[in-house]
């Protein structure tokens, strides 16, 4: 592995990062003034597709593309949603960005506006982030004084606003249309598709959707270069022609057991393992991993054999896992039951699953009610089989459900039961010796609240 | 003409229609099973049962490509080269796991339930579903929870479909209904204090697919297998909703909306829901009576019941003595009746006034957000009335006109259709003050529902029939005429209007008003569009005189 410096967390560690003058001192804004200077909309939206930087929401979707989907000549206004409505488990690149770094984030908001030719950008901040409504407030508000939001910036004849809004703590309301429509004042209910965002989104016009780090790194791009991004990460497979390829940084967020949890950049395509030997420490106390989440709970979970997958965007699909991600790494040390991780993994999707479809209503809340038996030593063989079939089909058939959240709630249970099915069958035998062999339906346990 | 091809067949639709995958289908006699869509609310596709295979043929080379995931049918358009599969292997599987799903926290506890026999949960899960549970068992549980003062609410029967909710958002406009909680836990709600009380309440009844929603009318009356239900027109107001009369051994127990979409689409108010049960109040009209000796001033005289034979006879030889004869022609009279009354009428005394009668009014109309509207007029045939009137005399009289004309000394003899169902408990439609007009006529004929003042001055007093009794033609407040069968036969020694007049005109064997609307309908360019069959959903008399010069 190559000698990496960090770029997009390069103001960690400074005591006034945040600020303004700090953040023009290590080159900001001087990007932004540039292309203000004479560039025009096209050229940014060029300049981001050519770097092939892929949407660090999740889907790692081309975040140039996204934009081009806009309708050409629309009379406006055109809206764009900085979705930080970070509740992936186990994710917390975002808020470092907003905490440390606010300018980055925004003069990648202003630059993302003026390729879109939106006038009106919103934050959807979730709501358990004071410090970074504050840090990103202040750094709005000095923005503003700066002339760098407002009417005609620097003479350009581009005009932006950035309102922050706060969120009400949904883990929905991270998919970009349930984030819509919770902007919208409405309950969070993802939209269906078509019409996409891109052409009729927030209050019923063309809005693009984009993530905190994606800001971040648009920014980058604008003061380092396309060629300096491409030179990071993992090229197109010219074997796979839909590759995109993986370029640029990625804020890897590792916790659980490890020595030295938190969130470290690196180069898209490191390892799992290089992630946790490396900035990590290692495997906490001296143990062995048993496995470890690739990004986020929604994306399956890599056997320790199969920690040297590299994370990047292909990377966890290989092993099986859905893909990267919001690259929220969270390990499992050898002593944690995966019955447990499983367990805690059905409650929070039965928690927030919004309860529009119904595969995903009744699947979430069905595979929950069956490892709160489980756990009370009630659990069946044929429990698995039915757990696997929920984690096989719930949203996993494209179209099922109206958006991903089944299809994130159907992997782990899939991956933990596919990988580990000794394990879940070992427990059922023991905490259950008489009836672990029954197939008919049993009576329910009333379930433990959740909240 | 587009083409759509559905399940291998090619199926033309109209050009102009924009149709979905669930009504391209049913065009071709394929049923997609679906709880969350309804045609007149907004599409959320959340149900997932509509779920089919789509693709796409090209024109040009006849190849067809699929599209590589399930689409909810309720949500894509069916345009020319579409394709849908409604039941491929993967469909199915779709629509098994859903009715699965669905059951999961459903109590079944369908030997209870209003619903059943009726419910599309049932219907489903017998064609679509799987013979066994595989999902634990809990225990019966059917909370119930009162949500507006027409409707109660089973919230663990409910399925989440939320056309109730956009019913009361889209429809009424009044938005008292909600989802609550969330995920597993969600539920159907009013705001506390704010309880689903808007005069279109009872349609999310009607549109719940399930037996979540309960109409406390209906409530345990009746099971639904035992209805037998026919196609009327609520007589309610002038809109002439189209309705569909569910009954069983001559009671009504409930009326449904039945789409048109020319007059009420799919929904029918309160009003008119309930607008029944005065057809088998105790306290109506049950015999026909007269008073002996025939003379008004002796009020304190009692009526005596008199065979239908007699008032046959009786009637037209007591208007024949006393000549000049006024009639008041109820506006809730079919064309059919009213015609004939004005030829009964017109052969008694060749000179007899004609008039519309009392046309009861409420403030104002009513309109909704999805459009639907509530008239002021508080009758159902006004307009077919005074084109029948018109037929025999040019100037067409009201009631206000015959008061004047019978206060003038114009008439010595009246006959009084009025029909209203206004009970006695009710405000009558007539005061004393107006109805003793009447008092000084030699003969008075009252043909009513209810007890009213004017029937203390009547010499012959008659039962009316009610509008499930009736059969016949009623003409909308926007001229669309429809006709529709007697639903239910009046109760004994009650004949309906229709029944004594065409006995009067010296007709023989049944009324049959079929006859004398083919009769009307060649004699007059007003109601020709009335000969023959009509569509259901009615014709529009104006369309067809713009077309017959």
């Amino acid at each position: 592995m190559q000698p990496f410096s960090p770029v997009l967390l390069e103001a960690v560690g400074l005591p006034t990062g945040h600020t303004l003058a700090s953040y023009k001192s290590r080159g900001g804004y001087a990007p932004l003034e540039a292309i203000l200077g004479g560039k025009k909309p096209a050229d940014v939206v060029d300049m981001v597709k050519a770097s092939g930087l892929r949407g660090r929401g999740g889907a790692g979707f081309s975040t140039g593309l996204k934009w081009t989907f806009l309708p050409k000549d629309h009379p406006g206004p055109i809206y764009l949603c900085i979705n930080a409505d970070e509740s992936e488990p186990g994710t917390f690149n975002n808020r470092i960005l907003m905490e440390d770094d606010p300018h980055q984030v925004i003069e990648g908001t202003i630059l993302s506006a003026f390729a879109t030719r939106a006038s009106t950008a919103y934050i959807y901040l979730r709501y358990e982030y004071p410090h970074s409504w504050d840090r990103l407030q202040t750094a709005i508000d000095e923005a503003y004084t700066a002339g760098y939001l407002g009417k005609n910036l620097k003479g350009s004849g581009f005009s932006l606003d950035i309102y922050l809004h706060r969120g009400a703590a949904a883990y929905i309301c991270g998919e970009e249309t349930g984030l819509i429509e919770s902007l919208e004042g409405k309950r969070a209910w993802p939209r269906i598709k078509p019409p996409f965002p891109a052409v009729e989104g927030l209050f019923k016009k063309p809005t693009v959707v984009n993530n905190i780090e994606t800001m971040a790194c648009v920014a980058q791009i604008a003061r380092r270069g396309v060629d300096w991004f491409r030179s990071i990460g993992v090229p197109a497979d010219p074997n796979n022609p839909r590759d995109p390829g993986s370029y640029g940084p990625k804020l890897y967020c590792l916790s659980g057991h490890v020595e030295k949890p938190g969130c470290y950049e690196a180069p898209l395509g490191i390892t799992a393992r290089q992630l946790i030997d490396g900035p990590g420490g290692g495997v906490w106390k001296g143990r062995k991993a048993k496995a470890a989440i690739p990004g986020g709970i929604s994306m399956g979970l890599l056997t320790e054999a199969e920690l040297d997958t590299p994370l990047d965007f292909s990377g966890p699909g290989k092993a099986g896992c859905l893909g990267l991600g919001t690259a929220a790494v969270v390990v499992i040390d050898e002593t944690v039951s995966i019955v447990d991780f499983l367990h805690n993994s059905c409650r929070f999707f039965a928690h927030e699953s919004c309860g529009q479809c119904t595969p995903c209503r009744e699947g979430t809340s069905w595979s929950l009610q069956m490892l709160e038996r489980i756990k009370a030593g009630k659990g069946r063989l044929r429990d698995l089989d039915l757990l696997l079939e929920i984690g096989t089909s719930m949203g996993m058939m494209p179209g099922s459900t109206i958006c991903g959240l089944a299809d994130g709630a159907a992997w782990p249970i899939k991956n933990a039961i596919q990988k580990f099915r000794g394990e879940f069958e070992d427990y059922i035998r023991q905490t259950n010796p008489t009836g672990w062999m029954v197939t008919e339906p049993v009576s329910r346990l009333a379930i433990v609240a959740t909240h | 003409m587009p083409t759509v091809i559905v399940d291998g067949k090619d199926i033309e639709i109209g050009a102009e229609e924009r149709l979905n995958c669930i009504e391209a289908a049913r065009r071709a006699g394929a049923e997609i099973p679906h709880y969350c869509w309804h045609p007149g609310l907004s599409v959320v596709a959340s149900c997932r049962m509509c779920l089919i295979e789509t693709g796409a043929r090209d024109a040009a080379t006849g190849k067809i490509s699929m599209v590589p995931k399930l689409v909810p049918a309720c949500q894509t358009p069916a345009k020319d080269g579409t394709v849908i599969i409604t039941a491929s292997a993967l469909v199915k599987e779709s629509r098994a796991r859903v009715e699965e799903a669905l059951l999961i926290d459903h109590p079944i506890d369908c030997p209870i339930c209003d619903k059943a026999g009726e419910c599309l949960l049932q219907d489903y899960h017998f064609e679509h579903g799987q013979a066994e549970r595989r999902a634990d068992l809990h225990p019966f549980t059917s909370r119930r929870r009162d949500v507006g003062p027409t409707v109660t609410l089973f919230v663990d029967r409910c399925v989440m479909c939320t056309r109730c909710v956009r019913f009361a958002r889209e429809v009424s406009g009044t938005s008292e209904l909600m989802v609550i909680n969330r995920g597993a836990k969600e539920e159907i709600d009013v705001f506390p204090g704010y309880p689903l009380d808007n005069k279109l309440s009872g349609n999310v009844v009607d549109l719940c697919p399930v037996g979540a929603l309960g109409d406390k009318d209906f409530l345990y009356q009746q099971r639904v297998w035992f209805l037998k239900s026919e196609p009327n027109v609520c007589g309610g107001c002038a809109s002439g909703c189209s309705i569909t009369t569910e009954h069983n051994q001559d009671s009504v127990y409930r009326l449904k909306p039945r789409e048109n979409p020319h007059v009420n689409k799919w929904w029918i108010c309160d009003e008119g829901r309930y607008g029944w049960h005065h057809l088998h109040d105790q306290t109506r009209l049950l015999a026909a009576a007269h008073r002996t000796p025939a003379s008004a001033s002796q009020a304190a005289v009692g009526f005596q019941a008199v065979e239908w034979a007699d008032v046959v006879t009786g009637l037209r030889r007591d208007l024949k003595v006393a000549k000049r004869l006024a009639v008041a022609v109820s506006p809730l009279l079919t064309v059919e009746e009213a015609w004939m009354l004005c030829a009964v009428a017109r052969s008694i005394d060749p000179q007899a006034y004609l008039a519309v009668g009392f046309i009861p009014r409420s403030e104002s109309d009513e309109t909704y957000p999805g459009g639907f509207t509530i008239r002021a007029e508080k009758c159902p045939n006004r307009l077919g009335v005074e084109s029948v009137i018109a037929l025999f005399d040019p100037a067409v009289h009201h009631w206000e006109d015959l008061l004047e004309h019978v206060q003038a000394g114009g008439a010595s003899a009246a006959w009084i259709t009025a029909a209203y169902p206004t009970s006695a408990s009710d405000k009558p439609w007539i005061d004393e003050e107006t109805a003793a007009v009447f008092a000084g006529l030699e003969c008075l004929v009252v043909q009513d529902f209810f007890e009213s003042p004017l029937t203390k001055h009547a010499v012959w007093r008659l039962p009316a029939a009610g509008f499930a009794e009736r059969a016949g033609t009623w003409v909308n407040a926007a001229h669309r005429a429809q006709t529709f069968q007697q639903a239910i036969r009046p109760p004994a020694g009650v004949w309906p209007e229709g029944r004594l007049l065409w006995n009067m005109l010296g007709r023989r064997g049944l009324y049959d008003p079929v006859a004398v609307r083919q009769q009307i309908a060649e004699s007059s360019a007003t109601f020709a569009a009335l000969a023959g069959v009509l569509p259901a959903t009615g014709v529009d008399l104006r369309l067809h005189q713009l077309a017959t010069p």
